[in-house]
């Protein structure tokens, strides 16, 4: 198993490089001068332009700028923003833990509903049950995120008044951000209805980000459960007079479970994407509204930082799968 | 229902879902983050409604709801015959914040008033690039080569002295970037290696102190209690950011928020009808136009210009683009604004008149590029539809249009361009309540090739604005103001477009608020009524 994670280990470093080369490239390919946006429609003399670019160190040449960042991610610095000011690294701290928290809420959304879901439909194929879960997973699936969510905020927070409209918690109450994990921040502070607020606030953006995964994991859990049913070693499970629960619990889901989980692990990706528009819906303060605000302001310190630092989350996110496939299936670690 | 009332029942309700803040909190849902908190180093509105309005005084002041200027930290000021002296007599008594790191040990004197300014002007200056400091608004109003030296004359007058004489520089210095810091907090921040504090843990003499920042999320004020001026009627000021619209419009229905802004046009209608919520309007103090480029024949004939414009359904543009939310516009000085020209009559909408004079002056078969611009801004909410339209207006005048467009900083650099091919749509949001700011910036003969977007450069025009520049008084600058603007009419080097009108959305129990024709969020004067 140690040799397995470190040959996966080793493809990290191509990768990595490749990413960082990529992030810098990406920002810079896109048309539009950082200086020029921040001036606006008030613009800038070209005197003050020069002085701006030196600042900013465009006026040397690609390759230079290249390097210096280079070396700067190797000793950890990813650079200031320039709007803000502030260390790419300090905000993507601030603000990563919301988006995290609320990825996993709505990953454990998805996984506890569709898992059991996909399950269920597959072994009662072809009935009404299966039929309705796996058109209700394709309506999930094909909902516009924009849409859904503003759906269930008029209804839920507007008509019916029992979720807030949006943002982590109520604003009366207030406390430092200990973790930036706003379950854990409101259970420590120790003030009463906090945790409530906080856990009302997580309902609807969870349902809203999960509601995509929760549809493929269905999809997925479903198939690959239905091909598992169909192979020789359930039918001998069955002769030899296992209960139905025991065949499918553990004969068949085990089975069944590699494609779902390389499915929940690219999950992460979309998750990531959707996360963009819930944040931005849901007055979320994660990384991925910051990162779109920071692409049209051309804030290439923050856009490729943000981009390598999510990049190396899926990676490491890959990795683990990777690494499950291996517990779940001893056959793929001794390969 | 009240806020207090719709607190409890959502708890009630849901068990657990609670709503805004105390009675005597005021949460208001600002569209966007603050970029930082020290005004002089951003050009945002959003930023300085975060930052320069709530935290900060100026050595002038607007008056709220005008472009009137009052005394600030400055009581009185006296201006040299020859103009070129300004000397600033400073507020005594007035008491900065103080945070966790920093408690003054002294009043705001002519220090903080040097240290203000020197740190934008001076690069030796041991502020100068802290925090990365770009000073554009400063740089941008001309600062570097209008004020020569600061002198301070003794603790409670300055004295800046400048290299011409200004009219507009009282106004500038009511603007967010001369927002006044403390000498002793930079002081303080630099001995302890965090200079950078100043943008990010803000001390000011304003209404409220800064309390705290959640990046992205909320940021809270206190009430200054020492407030020189009037005390802020609420006891704390929250900013909830909301990025959307409409869920802004749902956290005000369900008591989330106090007060929000920039609402959907679409959605002005059902928030006029509703109870429950209260809609502000007031005209912006902006304008959108067609810049034609007047360096580029037929361009360069004043004639065809005016038939160009002849030829625009403005009223089409109102309804559509701006679904009801702006007016047409006849000058390029936004109606809020001193010396506007009421007595100017706009060109009619009259294709065929148009056609005529086009004819008249030997053009057909004319092919005219409209740049239309990637953003959505007030004074143009909708570029690419409002070209469209113009597209099929000056079909009917035989006029083929080709709609350009391009990512936001290229179209800003490729439309200054001397030889630049076609019109573009753009606009401008004043900044300091001075027609000198509309007027010289985007129409005087040194902003070719910058902000002059038409390349427009009329002596007689360029005579009458600078002369005005430089005159001391309000009542004589006003004449030659409104003269400029009937030379601008005849000449027509803009098709003028349109003002917005700005919405400010309110619960009912929200007492006090004033839209600021300048457009910033100002709540010193705002409270709640039980």
């Amino acid at each position: 198993m140690l040799n397995y994670v470190l040959s996966r280990l080793l493809t990290f470093i191509p990768t990595f490089i490749g990413v960082t080369l990529i992030s810098f490239a990406f920002i810079r390919v896109l048309p539009g001068d950082p200086i020029i946006v921040m001036a606006g429609e008030r613009g800038l003399t070209k005197e003050r332009y020069a002085e701006l670019e030196a600042q900013f160190g465009f006026d040397r040449p690609i390759y230079t700028q290249f390097w210096e960042y280079l070396t700067g991610v190797m000793q950890g610095d990813l650079g200031n923003s320039f709007v803000t000011k502030r260390p790419v690294w300090d905000e993507f701290f601030t603000l990563f833990p919301a988006t995290l928290e609320l990825s996993a809420c709505a990953m454990i959304f998805a996984v506890v509903l569709g898992l059991p879901a996909g399950v269920i439909a597959a072994v009662n194929r072809g009935k009404f049950f299966d039929r309705a879960l796996m058109s209700t997973a394709l309506i999930g699936y094909s909902m516009p995120i924009f849409w859904w969510a503003l759906l269930l905020i008029i209804v839920f927070s507007g008509n019916l008044q029992w979720t807030p409209v949006s943002g982590r918690i109520s604003l009366v109450y207030y406390f430092q951000d200990a973790t930036g994990f706003m379950l854990i921040d409101s259970l420590a502070s120790g003030q009463k209805g906090a945790f409530a607020s906080a856990v009302s606030h997580l309902v609807l953006p969870t349902i809203v980000l999960g509601t995509i995964p929760l549809a493929v994991i269905a999809r997925q859990t479903r198939s690959a459960m239905l091909e598992v049913l169909g192979e020789d070693y359930i039918r001998t499970a069955r002769a030899k007079g296992l209960s139905p629960g025991r065949i499918n619990g553990i004969h068949a889901l085990r089975n069944a479970l590699i494609p779902v989980i390389t499915v929940i692990g690219l999950s992460v990706g979309t998750l990531l994407a959707g996360a963009i528009l819930t944040e931005t819906i849901f007055s979320w303060p994660g990384i991925g509204k910051w990162m779109v605000d920071s692409i049209f302001r051309r804030d290439y310190p923050v856009v490729q930082g943000g981009l390598l630092l999510i990049a190396v989350m899926v990676m490491v996110v890959n990795l683990t799968v990777d690494m499950l496939y291996g517990v779940i299936n001893p056959k793929i670690r001794k390969r | 229902m009240s806020l207090r009332l719709k607190l409890a029942t959502g708890i009630l309700l849901s068990g657990i879902a609670a709503s805004a803040a105390s009675a005597q909190s005021l949460v208001y849902c600002s569209e966007g983050s603050p970029e930082g908190f020290d005004p002089a180093l951003y050009t945002a509105g959003t930023t300085f409604d975060a930052s320069s309005h709530p935290i900060y005084n100026r050595l002038t002041q607007f008056k709220v709801g005008t472009t009137e200027v009052l005394p600030g930290l400055a009581e009185t000021w006296d201006v040299s015959e020859d103009g070129k002296t300004v000397t600033f007599n400073l507020r005594k008594g007035v008491k900065f914040h103080s945070n966790d790191m920093f408690s003054p040990s002294r009043d705001f004197n002519a220090d903080d008033v040097i240290f203000t300014f020197e740190r934008q002007k001076n690069a030796d200056h041991p502020y100068n690039k802290v925090s990365g400091g770009t000073w554009e608004y400063f740089g941008g109003m001309s600062m570097p080569d209008l004020i020569d030296s600061i002198e301070k004359v003794d603790d409670y007058t300055v004295k800046f002295n400048l290299t011409r004489p200004e009219a507009p520089f009282i106004a500038n210095m009511a603007m967010d970037f001369a927002s006044i810091q403390s000498a002793e907090y930079g002081d303080v921040m630099m001995e302890a290696g965090t200079p950078e504090m100043m943008n990010q843990a803000p001390i000011g003499t304003g209404p409220f102190s800064f309390q705290a920042y959640q990046k992205d999320a909320v940021i809270r004020y206190l009430r200054n209690d020492d407030y020189w001026g009037d005390a802020a009627k609420v006891e704390s000021l929250i900013f909830a950011i909301t990025p959307d619209a409409s869920v802004r419009y749902q956290k005000v229905q369900a008591g989330e928020c106090h007060v929000m802004a920039y609402p959907n046009p679409a959605d002005i209608q059902a928030m006029k009808d509703d109870d429950g919520i209260v809609v502000m309007e007031q005209e912006g103090l902006n304008v959108g136009y067609l810049a034609y480029n007047t360096t580029v024949a037929p361009y360069d004939n004043p004639n065809v210009r005016k038939a160009l414009n002849m030829a625009i359904d403005k009223q089409s543009i109102i309804d559509v683009v701006f679904q009801g939310s702006g007016q047409i516009a006849k000058n390029p000085l936004p109606p809020t604004m001193w010396s506007y020209n009421d007595a100017v009559k706009d060109d009619e909408y009259n294709p065929e008149k148009a056609k005529e004079m086009l004819a008249a002056e030997g053009v057909e078969g004319l092919n005219l590029k409209i740049w239309a611009m990637p953003v959505q801004r007030p004074y143009n909410p909708n570029a690419r539809r409002m070209a469209e339209l113009m597209q099929e207006d000056f079909a009917k005048v035989g006029v083929t249009v080709e709609i350009v467009s391009y990512e936001w900083g290229e179209y800003l650099s490729r439309s200054k361009e001397l030889d630049r091919d076609g019109a573009v749509l753009l606009g401008w949001t004043g900044d300091n309540g001075d027609p000198d700011n509309f007027l010289a910036v985007l129409l005087g003969c040194d902003g070719r090739e910058a902000s002059n977007r038409a390349q427009w450069c009329h002596q007689p025009f360029e005579d009458l604005i600078q002369k005005a520049k430089v005159l001391p008084t309000q009542a004589e600058r006003q004449p030659l103001y409104e003269e400029a603007q009937v030379i601008f009419k005849e000449q027509a080097p803009w098709a003028t477009i349109a003002h917005s009108v700005v919405y400010m959305t309110m619960r009912p129990e929200v007492d006090g608020y004033i839209v600021h024709p300048l457009g910033g969020h100002i709540f010193n004067q705002v409270g709640l009524s039980q």
